[in-house]
Protein backbone atom coordinates (compact mmCIF):
# COMPACT_ATOMS: atom_id res chain seq x y z
CA UNK A 1 0.00 0.00 0.00
CA UNK A 2 1.43 3.32 -1.04
CA UNK A 3 1.06 6.02 1.60
CA UNK A 4 -1.13 9.02 0.92
CA UNK A 5 0.74 12.26 1.56
CA UNK A 6 1.26 15.75 0.20
CA UNK A 7 4.22 14.38 -1.78
CA UNK A 8 2.03 11.71 -3.33
CA UNK A 9 -0.48 14.38 -4.38
CA UNK A 10 2.33 16.49 -5.89
CA UNK A 11 3.85 13.49 -7.67
CA UNK A 12 0.53 12.45 -9.12
CA UNK A 13 -0.33 16.00 -10.13
CA UNK A 14 2.79 15.96 -12.33
CA UNK A 15 1.79 12.76 -14.10
CA UNK A 16 -1.91 13.30 -14.67
CA UNK A 17 -2.91 11.18 -11.65
CA UNK A 18 -2.01 8.01 -13.48
CA UNK A 19 -0.21 6.39 -10.57
CA UNK A 20 -2.90 6.01 -7.90
CA UNK A 21 -3.38 2.39 -7.03
CA UNK A 22 -6.68 0.76 -6.10
CA UNK A 23 -7.52 1.46 -2.47
CA UNK A 24 -8.36 -2.20 -1.83
CA UNK A 25 -8.21 -5.48 -3.71
CA UNK A 26 -11.30 -7.40 -4.87
CA UNK A 27 -10.23 -11.03 -4.43
CA UNK A 28 -12.17 -14.24 -4.92
CA UNK A 29 -12.85 -16.03 -1.62
CA UNK A 30 -10.32 -18.55 -0.31
CA UNK A 31 -11.40 -21.95 0.98
CA UNK A 32 -10.94 -21.06 4.64
CA UNK A 33 -10.29 -18.13 6.96
CA UNK A 34 -9.50 -17.98 10.66
CA UNK A 35 -12.20 -15.34 11.04
CA UNK A 36 -15.03 -14.39 8.74
CA UNK A 37 -16.74 -11.08 9.39
CA UNK A 38 -20.17 -10.78 7.77
CA UNK A 39 -20.99 -7.19 6.83
CA UNK A 40 -18.58 -4.60 5.45
CA UNK A 41 -20.10 -1.65 7.24
CA UNK A 42 -17.99 0.47 9.55
CA UNK A 43 -18.35 -1.95 12.46
CA UNK A 44 -17.42 -5.05 10.44
CA UNK A 45 -14.43 -3.37 8.81
CA UNK A 46 -13.22 -1.88 12.09
CA UNK A 47 -13.53 -5.30 13.72
CA UNK A 48 -11.31 -6.77 11.02
CA UNK A 49 -8.85 -3.89 11.24
CA UNK A 50 -8.29 -4.20 15.00
CA UNK A 51 -8.14 -8.01 14.72
CA UNK A 52 -5.10 -7.48 12.52
CA UNK A 53 -3.62 -4.42 14.15
CA UNK A 54 -4.01 -5.35 17.82
CA UNK A 55 -4.24 -9.14 17.78
CA UNK A 56 -2.16 -10.11 14.76
CA UNK A 57 -5.00 -12.11 13.17
CA UNK A 58 -4.92 -11.38 9.45
CA UNK A 59 -6.33 -14.51 7.82
CA UNK A 60 -9.65 -12.69 7.77
CA UNK A 61 -12.41 -12.18 5.22
CA UNK A 62 -15.04 -9.47 5.35
CA UNK A 63 -18.05 -10.60 3.33
CA UNK A 64 -20.51 -8.03 2.03
CA UNK A 65 -23.68 -8.63 0.07
CA UNK A 66 -23.64 -5.21 -1.56
CA UNK A 67 -20.81 -2.72 -1.68
CA UNK A 68 -18.73 -1.83 1.35
CA UNK A 69 -20.15 1.04 3.37
CA UNK A 70 -23.45 0.84 1.47
CA UNK A 71 -25.53 -0.01 4.54
CA UNK A 72 -26.20 2.33 7.42
CA UNK A 73 -22.56 3.38 7.48
CA UNK A 74 -23.13 5.26 4.22
CA UNK A 75 -26.59 6.48 5.17
CA UNK A 76 -26.15 8.12 8.54
CA UNK A 77 -25.90 11.75 9.55
CA UNK A 78 -22.42 11.24 11.04
CA UNK A 79 -22.98 12.65 14.50
CA UNK A 80 -20.22 11.73 16.95
CA UNK A 81 -20.64 12.17 20.70
CA UNK A 82 -20.09 10.21 23.88
CA UNK A 83 -22.39 11.99 26.36
CA UNK A 84 -24.31 8.87 27.37
CA UNK A 85 -25.67 8.25 30.82
CA UNK A 86 -24.63 4.75 31.89
CA UNK A 87 -21.01 3.86 32.64
CA UNK A 88 -20.60 1.00 30.11
CA UNK A 89 -22.01 3.23 27.34
CA UNK A 90 -19.79 6.16 28.12
CA UNK A 91 -16.79 3.84 28.22
CA UNK A 92 -17.27 2.39 24.75
CA UNK A 93 -18.56 5.59 23.11
CA UNK A 94 -15.75 7.67 24.61
CA UNK A 95 -13.22 5.05 23.50
CA UNK A 96 -14.65 5.45 20.00
CA UNK A 97 -14.67 9.24 20.14
CA UNK A 98 -11.09 9.34 21.34
CA UNK A 99 -10.00 6.94 18.58
CA UNK A 100 -11.71 9.25 16.08
CA UNK A 101 -9.44 12.09 17.24
CA UNK A 102 -6.48 10.60 15.40
CA UNK A 103 -8.10 8.04 13.16
CA UNK A 104 -7.00 9.89 10.01
CA UNK A 105 -3.34 9.50 11.03
CA UNK A 106 -3.81 5.92 12.16
CA UNK A 107 -5.47 4.89 8.89
CA UNK A 108 -3.48 7.26 6.65
CA UNK A 109 -6.88 8.27 5.31
CA UNK A 110 -8.64 11.56 5.89
CA UNK A 111 -11.88 10.74 7.70
CA UNK A 112 -12.52 14.46 8.19
CA UNK A 113 -13.23 14.17 11.89
CA UNK A 114 -14.61 17.55 12.86
CA UNK A 115 -15.04 17.99 16.61
CA UNK A 116 -17.07 21.12 16.09
CA UNK A 117 -19.12 20.82 19.26
CA UNK A 118 -22.50 19.26 19.90
CA UNK A 119 -25.52 20.61 21.74
CA UNK A 120 -28.48 18.69 23.04
CA UNK A 121 -31.15 21.29 23.65
CA UNK A 122 -33.26 21.18 26.77
CA UNK A 123 -36.73 22.39 25.86
CA UNK A 124 -38.61 21.29 28.94
CA UNK A 125 -37.98 21.20 32.68
CA UNK A 126 -37.67 17.43 32.53
CA UNK A 127 -35.08 17.50 29.82
CA UNK A 128 -33.15 20.14 31.72
CA UNK A 129 -33.00 17.96 34.80
CA UNK A 130 -32.13 14.91 32.74
CA UNK A 131 -29.26 16.61 30.94
CA UNK A 132 -27.85 18.12 34.12
CA UNK A 133 -27.82 14.61 35.51
CA UNK A 134 -26.00 13.42 32.39
CA UNK A 135 -23.40 16.16 32.85
CA UNK A 136 -22.75 14.99 36.42
CA UNK A 137 -22.50 11.39 35.26
CA UNK A 138 -20.20 12.31 32.38
CA UNK A 139 -17.90 14.27 34.67
CA UNK A 140 -17.56 11.23 36.91
CA UNK A 141 -16.93 9.02 33.87
CA UNK A 142 -14.19 11.29 32.54
CA UNK A 143 -16.27 12.43 29.57
CA UNK A 144 -15.98 16.16 29.08
CA UNK A 145 -19.42 17.74 28.85
CA UNK A 146 -21.02 20.72 30.49
CA UNK A 147 -24.37 22.40 30.97
CA UNK A 148 -24.68 25.76 29.23
CA UNK A 149 -27.44 28.29 29.68
CA UNK A 150 -29.75 29.56 26.95
CA UNK A 151 -27.70 32.68 26.24
CA UNK A 152 -24.59 30.67 25.63
CA UNK A 153 -26.66 28.43 23.38
CA UNK A 154 -27.80 31.49 21.42
CA UNK A 155 -24.20 32.67 21.12
CA UNK A 156 -23.14 29.37 19.66
CA UNK A 157 -26.14 29.07 17.35
CA UNK A 158 -27.38 32.52 16.38
CA UNK A 159 -30.01 31.09 13.99
CA UNK A 160 -31.72 29.30 16.85
CA UNK A 161 -35.04 30.59 18.11
CA UNK A 162 -34.68 30.21 21.87
CA UNK A 163 -37.96 31.89 22.80
CA UNK A 164 -40.43 29.27 21.74
CA UNK A 165 -43.34 29.88 22.02
CA UNK A 166 -44.02 26.17 22.22
CA UNK A 167 -40.59 24.83 23.04
CA UNK A 168 -38.36 27.57 24.50
CA UNK A 169 -34.71 26.60 24.82
CA UNK A 170 -33.78 26.43 28.51
CA UNK A 171 -30.14 25.47 28.02
CA UNK A 172 -28.14 22.62 26.57
CA UNK A 173 -25.91 19.69 27.27
CA UNK A 174 -22.71 20.67 25.48
CA UNK A 175 -19.93 18.35 24.38
CA UNK A 176 -17.22 20.48 22.91
CA UNK A 177 -15.29 17.58 21.35
CA UNK A 178 -18.36 16.01 19.77
CA UNK A 179 -18.99 16.61 16.09
CA UNK A 180 -19.03 14.79 12.78
CA UNK A 181 -16.81 12.82 10.38
CA UNK A 182 -17.08 11.71 6.77
CA UNK A 183 -18.95 8.41 6.88
CA UNK A 184 -17.76 6.91 3.59
CA UNK A 185 -14.18 7.78 4.40
CA UNK A 186 -14.40 5.85 7.66
CA UNK A 187 -15.47 2.71 5.79
CA UNK A 188 -13.00 3.28 2.96
CA UNK A 189 -10.10 4.04 5.29
CA UNK A 190 -10.62 0.87 7.31
CA UNK A 191 -11.14 -1.19 4.14
CA UNK A 192 -7.92 0.07 2.61
CA UNK A 193 -5.90 -0.86 5.69
CA UNK A 194 -7.56 -4.26 6.02
CA UNK A 195 -6.72 -5.01 2.41
CA UNK A 196 -3.14 -3.86 2.96
CA UNK A 197 -2.83 -6.30 5.85
CA UNK A 198 -3.73 -9.12 3.47
CA UNK A 199 -7.36 -9.49 4.47
CA UNK A 200 -9.95 -10.25 1.79
CA UNK A 201 -12.87 -7.89 1.39
CA UNK A 202 -15.38 -9.79 -0.70
CA UNK A 203 -18.15 -7.58 -2.03
CA UNK A 204 -21.30 -8.61 -3.91
CA UNK A 205 -21.31 -11.84 -1.94
CA UNK A 206 -24.33 -12.60 0.23
CA UNK A 207 -24.17 -14.99 3.15
CA UNK A 208 -27.12 -17.37 2.67
CA UNK A 209 -26.51 -19.93 5.39
CA UNK A 210 -24.40 -20.65 8.45
CA UNK A 211 -22.95 -24.16 8.82
CA UNK A 212 -22.45 -25.64 12.26
CA UNK A 213 -21.24 -29.01 13.53
CA UNK A 214 -21.89 -30.15 17.07
CA UNK A 215 -22.93 -26.69 18.20
CA UNK A 216 -19.85 -25.07 16.71
CA UNK A 217 -19.56 -22.90 13.62
CA UNK A 218 -17.59 -24.33 10.69
CA UNK A 219 -18.39 -22.02 7.81
CA UNK A 220 -20.88 -20.07 5.74
CA UNK A 221 -22.68 -20.64 2.45
CA UNK A 222 -22.57 -17.65 0.17
CA UNK A 223 -23.54 -16.66 -3.33
CA UNK A 224 -19.86 -17.29 -4.16
CA UNK A 225 -19.89 -20.78 -2.66
CA UNK A 226 -19.09 -22.32 0.70
CA UNK A 227 -16.34 -20.77 2.81
CA UNK A 228 -14.97 -22.34 5.99
CA UNK A 229 -13.99 -20.43 9.08
CA UNK A 230 -12.71 -20.87 12.60
CA UNK A 231 -14.78 -18.02 13.99
CA UNK A 232 -17.65 -15.99 12.63
CA UNK A 233 -18.46 -12.39 13.50
CA UNK A 234 -21.95 -11.28 12.47
CA UNK A 235 -21.94 -7.50 12.05
CA UNK A 236 -24.90 -6.77 9.81
CA UNK A 237 -26.98 -4.13 11.67
CA UNK A 238 -30.56 -4.32 10.35
CA UNK A 239 -30.08 -7.87 9.08
CA UNK A 240 -28.86 -9.32 12.39
CA UNK A 241 -32.06 -11.30 12.98
CA UNK A 242 -31.82 -12.80 9.50
CA UNK A 243 -28.25 -14.03 10.10
CA UNK A 244 -29.13 -15.23 13.62
CA UNK A 245 -32.00 -17.21 12.11
CA UNK A 246 -29.51 -18.90 9.75
CA UNK A 247 -27.42 -19.85 12.77
CA UNK A 248 -30.45 -21.07 14.71
CA UNK A 249 -30.98 -18.49 17.44
CA UNK A 250 -33.01 -15.34 18.00
CA UNK A 251 -31.95 -11.86 19.02
CA UNK A 252 -33.74 -9.17 21.02
CA UNK A 253 -33.71 -6.96 17.94
CA UNK A 254 -36.30 -5.35 15.72
CA UNK A 255 -35.45 -3.76 12.38
CA UNK A 256 -36.91 -0.35 11.71
CA UNK A 257 -36.49 2.37 9.11
CA UNK A 258 -34.67 5.55 10.01
CA UNK A 259 -34.53 8.42 7.56
CA UNK A 260 -32.41 11.47 6.91
CA UNK A 261 -32.53 14.29 4.41
CA UNK A 262 -30.43 17.24 3.26
CA UNK A 263 -31.27 20.72 2.06
CA UNK A 264 -29.87 22.54 -0.91
CA UNK A 265 -26.37 23.87 -0.13
CA UNK A 266 -26.20 27.29 1.49
CA UNK A 267 -23.52 29.57 2.95
CA UNK A 268 -22.14 28.57 6.37
CA UNK A 269 -24.91 29.13 8.89
CA UNK A 270 -24.36 26.70 11.72
CA UNK A 271 -20.98 25.38 12.86
CA UNK A 272 -22.07 23.02 15.62
CA UNK A 273 -24.36 20.00 15.73
CA UNK A 274 -27.74 20.72 17.33
CA UNK A 275 -30.03 18.00 18.59
CA UNK A 276 -33.55 18.85 19.73
CA UNK A 277 -34.71 15.61 21.24
CA UNK A 278 -38.02 16.85 22.57
CA UNK A 279 -39.27 17.71 19.10
CA UNK A 280 -37.37 14.81 17.51
CA UNK A 281 -35.06 16.57 15.15
CA UNK A 282 -31.41 17.33 14.72
CA UNK A 283 -29.34 19.34 12.29
CA UNK A 284 -25.79 20.13 11.25
CA UNK A 285 -24.20 21.61 8.15
CA UNK A 286 -22.00 19.56 5.86
CA UNK A 287 -18.82 20.88 4.30
CA UNK A 288 -20.73 21.19 1.02
CA UNK A 289 -23.17 23.55 2.74
CA UNK A 290 -26.16 21.22 2.91
CA UNK A 291 -28.12 21.12 6.12
CA UNK A 292 -28.14 17.51 7.25
CA UNK A 293 -31.35 16.64 9.06
CA UNK A 294 -32.73 13.60 10.78
CA UNK A 295 -35.53 12.58 13.08
CA UNK A 296 -37.04 9.50 14.68
CA UNK A 297 -37.51 5.92 13.56
CA UNK A 298 -40.69 4.36 12.30
CA UNK A 299 -42.62 2.34 14.84
CA UNK A 300 -42.98 -0.88 12.85
CA UNK A 301 -40.67 -3.56 11.47
CA UNK A 302 -39.31 -2.84 8.06
CA UNK A 303 -36.59 -4.08 5.72
CA UNK A 304 -37.36 -1.82 2.78
CA UNK A 305 -34.88 1.04 3.39
CA UNK A 306 -37.85 3.36 2.98
CA UNK A 307 -39.50 5.20 5.81
CA UNK A 308 -42.83 6.84 6.42
CA UNK A 309 -43.49 10.27 5.07
CA UNK A 310 -44.95 11.72 8.25
CA UNK A 311 -41.60 11.51 10.04
CA UNK A 312 -40.05 13.79 7.45
CA UNK A 313 -42.95 16.15 7.84
CA UNK A 314 -42.96 16.13 11.65
CA UNK A 315 -39.22 16.64 11.99
CA UNK A 316 -39.05 19.36 9.38
CA UNK A 317 -41.97 21.15 11.00
CA UNK A 318 -40.28 20.99 14.40
CA UNK A 319 -36.96 22.21 13.06
CA UNK A 320 -38.56 25.11 11.24
CA UNK A 321 -39.97 26.24 14.56
CA UNK A 322 -36.53 25.90 16.14
CA UNK A 323 -34.60 27.42 13.20
CA UNK A 324 -37.04 29.82 11.47
CA UNK A 325 -34.44 30.82 8.82
CA UNK A 326 -34.59 27.41 7.17
CA UNK A 327 -38.28 27.63 6.36
CA UNK A 328 -37.73 28.57 2.70
CA UNK A 329 -35.04 25.99 1.97
CA UNK A 330 -35.63 23.27 -0.57
CA UNK A 331 -34.82 19.74 0.48
CA UNK A 332 -32.54 18.03 -2.02
CA UNK A 333 -32.88 14.37 -1.21
CA UNK A 334 -34.06 11.94 1.41
CA UNK A 335 -33.15 8.34 2.17
CA UNK A 336 -33.57 5.60 4.74
CA UNK A 337 -31.60 2.86 6.42
CA UNK A 338 -32.68 -0.21 8.39
CA UNK A 339 -31.59 0.13 11.97
CA UNK A 340 -31.33 -2.65 14.55
CA UNK A 341 -33.22 -1.61 17.66
CA UNK A 342 -32.86 -3.20 21.10
CA UNK A 343 -35.26 -2.58 23.96
CA UNK A 344 -32.76 -0.71 26.12
CA UNK A 345 -31.32 1.20 23.14
CA UNK A 346 -27.86 -0.24 23.86
CA UNK A 347 -25.80 -2.40 21.52
CA UNK A 348 -25.04 -6.10 21.73
CA UNK A 349 -21.44 -7.31 21.57
CA UNK A 350 -21.61 -10.90 22.54
CA UNK A 351 -20.87 -14.55 22.24
CA UNK A 352 -23.91 -16.52 21.10
CA UNK A 353 -25.49 -19.93 21.74
CA UNK A 354 -23.33 -21.26 18.86
CA UNK A 355 -19.65 -21.71 19.74
CA UNK A 356 -17.42 -19.54 17.58
CA UNK A 357 -20.17 -17.13 16.53
CA UNK A 358 -20.06 -13.58 17.85
CA UNK A 359 -22.55 -10.80 17.21
CA UNK A 360 -22.06 -7.07 17.10
CA UNK A 361 -25.38 -5.33 16.55
CA UNK A 362 -28.10 -3.29 18.17
CA UNK A 363 -26.36 0.02 17.50
CA UNK A 364 -29.69 1.15 16.16
CA UNK A 365 -29.90 4.81 15.36
CA UNK A 366 -26.55 5.76 16.83
CA UNK A 367 -23.68 3.49 15.88
CA UNK A 368 -21.64 5.59 13.48
CA UNK A 369 -20.04 7.41 16.40
CA UNK A 370 -19.11 4.07 17.91
CA UNK A 371 -17.35 2.46 14.96
CA UNK A 372 -13.72 2.62 16.17
CA UNK A 373 -14.54 1.68 19.77
CA UNK A 374 -16.93 -1.06 18.74
CA UNK A 375 -14.42 -2.55 16.30
CA UNK A 376 -11.73 -2.39 18.95
CA UNK A 377 -13.87 -4.18 21.54
CA UNK A 378 -15.30 -6.68 19.06
CA UNK A 379 -11.84 -7.66 17.83
CA UNK A 380 -10.78 -8.29 21.42
CA UNK A 381 -13.93 -10.34 22.06
CA UNK A 382 -13.38 -12.47 18.96
CA UNK A 383 -9.66 -12.91 19.60
CA UNK A 384 -9.75 -13.54 23.34
CA UNK A 385 -13.37 -14.40 24.14
CA UNK A 386 -13.45 -11.45 26.53
CA UNK A 387 -13.33 -7.70 26.22
CA UNK A 388 -13.76 -5.39 29.21
CA UNK A 389 -15.40 -2.75 26.98
CA UNK A 390 -17.91 -5.29 25.67
CA UNK A 391 -18.48 -7.27 28.86
CA UNK A 392 -21.72 -5.60 29.88
CA UNK A 393 -23.17 -5.56 26.37
CA UNK A 394 -23.57 -9.36 26.24
CA UNK A 395 -26.79 -11.19 25.46
CA UNK A 396 -26.85 -12.37 29.10
CA UNK A 397 -28.22 -8.96 30.08
CA UNK A 398 -31.63 -9.86 28.67
CA UNK A 399 -31.80 -13.01 30.76
CA UNK A 400 -30.59 -11.28 33.89
CA UNK A 401 -32.41 -7.99 33.48
CA UNK A 402 -29.11 -6.09 33.53
CA UNK A 403 -30.22 -3.52 30.99
CA UNK A 404 -28.10 -0.59 30.02
CA UNK A 405 -30.93 1.86 29.70
CA UNK A 406 -30.07 4.57 27.24
CA UNK A 407 -33.57 5.23 25.99
CA UNK A 408 -33.30 8.74 27.34
CA UNK A 409 -29.78 9.52 26.14
CA UNK A 410 -30.61 8.05 22.74
CA UNK A 411 -34.17 9.34 22.72
CA UNK A 412 -33.79 10.68 19.24
CA UNK A 413 -32.01 9.05 16.32
CA UNK A 414 -28.40 10.00 15.77
CA UNK B 1 -47.36 5.51 3.69
CA UNK B 2 -48.66 2.27 5.16
CA UNK B 3 -52.42 1.80 5.12
CA UNK B 4 -54.31 -0.91 7.01
CA UNK B 5 -57.97 -1.84 7.25
CA UNK B 6 -59.37 -1.91 10.77
CA UNK B 7 -61.30 -5.18 11.03
CA UNK B 8 -63.76 -3.63 13.49
CA UNK B 9 -64.59 -0.35 11.75
CA UNK B 10 -63.98 -1.75 8.28
CA UNK B 11 -62.29 1.48 7.21
CA UNK B 12 -58.88 1.65 5.55
CA UNK B 13 -56.73 4.19 7.35
CA UNK B 14 -53.25 5.67 7.10
CA UNK B 15 -50.63 4.73 9.66
CA UNK B 16 -50.86 8.13 11.35
CA UNK B 17 -54.23 6.95 12.66
CA UNK B 18 -52.68 3.76 14.03
CA UNK B 19 -50.32 2.77 16.79
CA UNK B 20 -47.89 -0.13 16.14
CA UNK B 21 -47.66 -2.78 18.84
CA UNK B 22 -44.99 -5.23 17.73
CA UNK B 23 -45.02 -8.97 17.06
CA UNK B 24 -48.38 -10.76 17.35
CA UNK B 25 -49.28 -14.18 18.75
CA UNK B 26 -46.64 -14.14 21.47
CA UNK B 27 -47.39 -16.72 24.12
CA UNK B 28 -47.25 -15.05 27.49
CA UNK B 29 -45.02 -16.55 30.15
CA UNK B 30 -45.26 -15.17 33.67
CA UNK B 31 -44.56 -16.29 37.22
CA UNK B 32 -43.73 -19.98 37.45
CA UNK B 33 -42.17 -20.22 34.01
CA UNK B 34 -38.49 -20.93 33.41
CA UNK B 35 -36.00 -18.10 32.89
CA UNK B 36 -35.53 -19.16 29.29
CA UNK B 37 -39.27 -19.09 28.56
CA UNK B 38 -39.66 -15.71 30.19
CA UNK B 39 -36.65 -14.27 28.36
CA UNK B 40 -37.84 -15.47 24.99
CA UNK B 41 -41.36 -14.17 25.61
CA UNK B 42 -39.98 -10.79 26.65
CA UNK B 43 -37.18 -10.30 24.14
CA UNK B 44 -36.49 -12.96 21.48
CA UNK B 45 -38.18 -11.62 18.38
CA UNK B 46 -38.62 -13.21 14.97
CA UNK B 47 -38.12 -9.91 13.23
CA UNK B 48 -38.52 -11.66 9.87
CA UNK B 49 -37.52 -10.28 6.51
CA UNK B 50 -40.79 -11.07 4.75
CA UNK B 51 -44.09 -12.28 6.19
CA UNK B 52 -44.76 -10.81 9.62
CA UNK B 53 -47.71 -10.93 12.00
CA UNK B 54 -48.08 -7.87 14.13
CA UNK B 55 -50.33 -5.96 16.50
CA UNK B 56 -51.80 -2.59 15.68
CA UNK B 57 -54.19 -0.30 17.51
CA UNK B 58 -56.71 1.85 15.74
CA UNK B 59 -55.64 4.63 18.08
CA UNK B 60 -57.50 7.57 16.53
CA UNK B 61 -60.52 5.51 15.53
CA UNK B 62 -62.29 2.83 17.52
CA UNK B 63 -59.29 2.52 19.85
CA UNK B 64 -59.18 -1.27 19.57
CA UNK B 65 -56.24 -3.59 19.02
CA UNK B 66 -56.21 -5.76 15.90
CA UNK B 67 -53.71 -8.00 14.12
CA UNK B 68 -52.21 -7.73 10.66
CA UNK B 69 -50.19 -9.96 8.35
CA UNK B 70 -47.76 -7.91 6.32
CA UNK B 71 -44.58 -8.24 4.27
CA UNK B 72 -41.76 -6.25 5.90
CA UNK B 73 -39.92 -5.83 2.60
CA UNK B 74 -42.70 -4.91 0.17
CA UNK B 75 -45.23 -3.59 2.73
CA UNK B 76 -47.87 -5.76 1.04
CA UNK B 77 -50.71 -6.35 3.50
CA UNK B 78 -52.13 -9.87 3.36
CA UNK B 79 -54.96 -9.23 5.75
CA UNK B 80 -56.09 -7.89 9.13
CA UNK B 81 -58.13 -9.69 11.77
CA UNK B 82 -59.40 -9.43 15.30
CA UNK B 83 -56.95 -9.42 18.21
CA UNK B 84 -58.98 -12.15 19.92
CA UNK B 85 -57.56 -14.70 17.47
CA UNK B 86 -54.96 -17.02 19.03
CA UNK B 87 -53.51 -18.13 15.66
CA UNK B 88 -53.61 -16.59 12.18
CA UNK B 89 -56.84 -17.68 10.47
CA UNK B 90 -56.38 -20.69 8.15
CA UNK B 91 -57.73 -18.82 5.12
CA UNK B 92 -55.20 -16.05 5.63
CA UNK B 93 -52.34 -18.52 5.99
CA UNK B 94 -53.44 -20.18 2.75
CA UNK B 95 -53.50 -16.82 0.93
CA UNK B 96 -49.99 -16.01 2.13
CA UNK B 97 -48.68 -19.47 1.14
CA UNK B 98 -50.06 -18.92 -2.33
CA UNK B 99 -48.42 -15.52 -2.64
CA UNK B 100 -45.13 -16.52 -0.98
CA UNK B 101 -44.49 -20.18 -1.94
CA UNK B 102 -41.13 -20.26 -0.14
CA UNK B 103 -42.62 -19.07 3.15
CA UNK B 104 -41.92 -21.44 6.05
CA UNK B 105 -45.21 -20.86 7.92
CA UNK B 106 -46.10 -18.64 10.83
CA UNK B 107 -44.56 -20.56 13.78
C1 LIG C 1 -30.68 7.76 8.54
C2 LIG C 1 -29.70 7.34 9.58
C3 LIG C 1 -29.05 8.29 10.35
C4 LIG C 1 -28.12 7.92 11.31
N1 LIG C 1 -27.45 8.89 11.99
C5 LIG C 1 -26.47 8.55 12.85
C6 LIG C 1 -25.67 9.58 13.46
O1 LIG C 1 -25.84 10.77 13.21
N2 LIG C 1 -24.70 9.19 14.34
C7 LIG C 1 -24.47 7.87 14.64
O2 LIG C 1 -23.61 7.60 15.46
N3 LIG C 1 -25.19 6.87 14.04
C8 LIG C 1 -26.18 7.18 13.15
N4 LIG C 1 -26.91 6.20 12.54
C9 LIG C 1 -26.66 4.80 12.90
C10 LIG C 1 -25.46 4.24 12.16
O3 LIG C 1 -25.56 4.51 10.80
C11 LIG C 1 -25.36 2.73 12.36
O4 LIG C 1 -25.48 2.39 13.73
C12 LIG C 1 -24.02 2.20 11.87
O5 LIG C 1 -23.68 2.75 10.63
C13 LIG C 1 -24.09 0.70 11.77
O6 LIG C 1 -22.93 0.23 11.14
P1 LIG C 1 -22.78 -1.28 10.81
O7 LIG C 1 -21.44 -1.47 10.25
O8 LIG C 1 -23.16 -2.07 12.02
O9 LIG C 1 -23.95 -1.57 9.76
P2 LIG C 1 -24.05 -1.29 8.19
O10 LIG C 1 -23.25 -0.15 7.77
O11 LIG C 1 -25.50 -1.32 7.85
O12 LIG C 1 -23.33 -2.58 7.60
C14 LIG C 1 -23.90 -3.87 7.64
C15 LIG C 1 -23.58 -4.52 6.32
O13 LIG C 1 -23.97 -5.89 6.35
C16 LIG C 1 -24.34 -6.25 5.05
N5 LIG C 1 -25.12 -7.48 5.08
C17 LIG C 1 -26.38 -7.66 5.57
N6 LIG C 1 -26.77 -8.93 5.38
C18 LIG C 1 -25.75 -9.58 4.78
C19 LIG C 1 -25.55 -10.92 4.32
N7 LIG C 1 -26.50 -11.84 4.45
N8 LIG C 1 -24.37 -11.23 3.74
C20 LIG C 1 -23.40 -10.30 3.60
N9 LIG C 1 -23.53 -9.03 4.00
C21 LIG C 1 -24.69 -8.66 4.59
C22 LIG C 1 -25.12 -5.04 4.56
O14 LIG C 1 -25.18 -5.01 3.15
C23 LIG C 1 -24.33 -3.88 5.15
O15 LIG C 1 -23.40 -3.32 4.26
C24 LIG C 1 -27.85 6.54 11.56
C25 LIG C 1 -28.51 5.58 10.80
C26 LIG C 1 -29.41 5.95 9.81
C27 LIG C 1 -30.08 4.89 8.98
ZN1 LIG D 1 -61.23 0.71 14.16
Amino acid sequence: MRRYSIFAVAREALRYHSGWEKAWASPEPKKRYDVIVVGAGGHGLATAYYLGKVHGITNVAVIEKGWLGGGNTGRNTTIIRSNYLQDPSSAIFEKARSLYEDLSTDLNYNVMFSPRGLLMLAQSEHEMRGYKRTVYANNLQGVETRWIDRHEVKNLVPILNIDGPRYPVLGALYQERGGTARHDAVAWGYARRCSAMGMDIIQNCEVKGVRTEGGKVVGVDTTKGAIDCGKLAIVVAGHSSVLADMAGFRLPIESRALQAWVSEPIKPTIDVVVMANLVHGYMSQSDKGELVIGGGTDGFNNYSQRGSWQHVEETTRALIETFPVISRLKMLRQWGGIVDMTGDRSPILSKTPVEGIYVNCGWGTGGFKAIPGSGYAMAELVAKDYSPLAAEFGLHRFKEGQFIDESVAAGVAH
Amino acid sequence: MLTLTCPYCGVTVEETELYPGGEAHLKRFGPGSTDAEFESYMFARKNPKGVHFERWRHAYGCGKWFLAARDTVTWEVFGTYSAQTPEPPAALVATIKQKRPGWEGWK
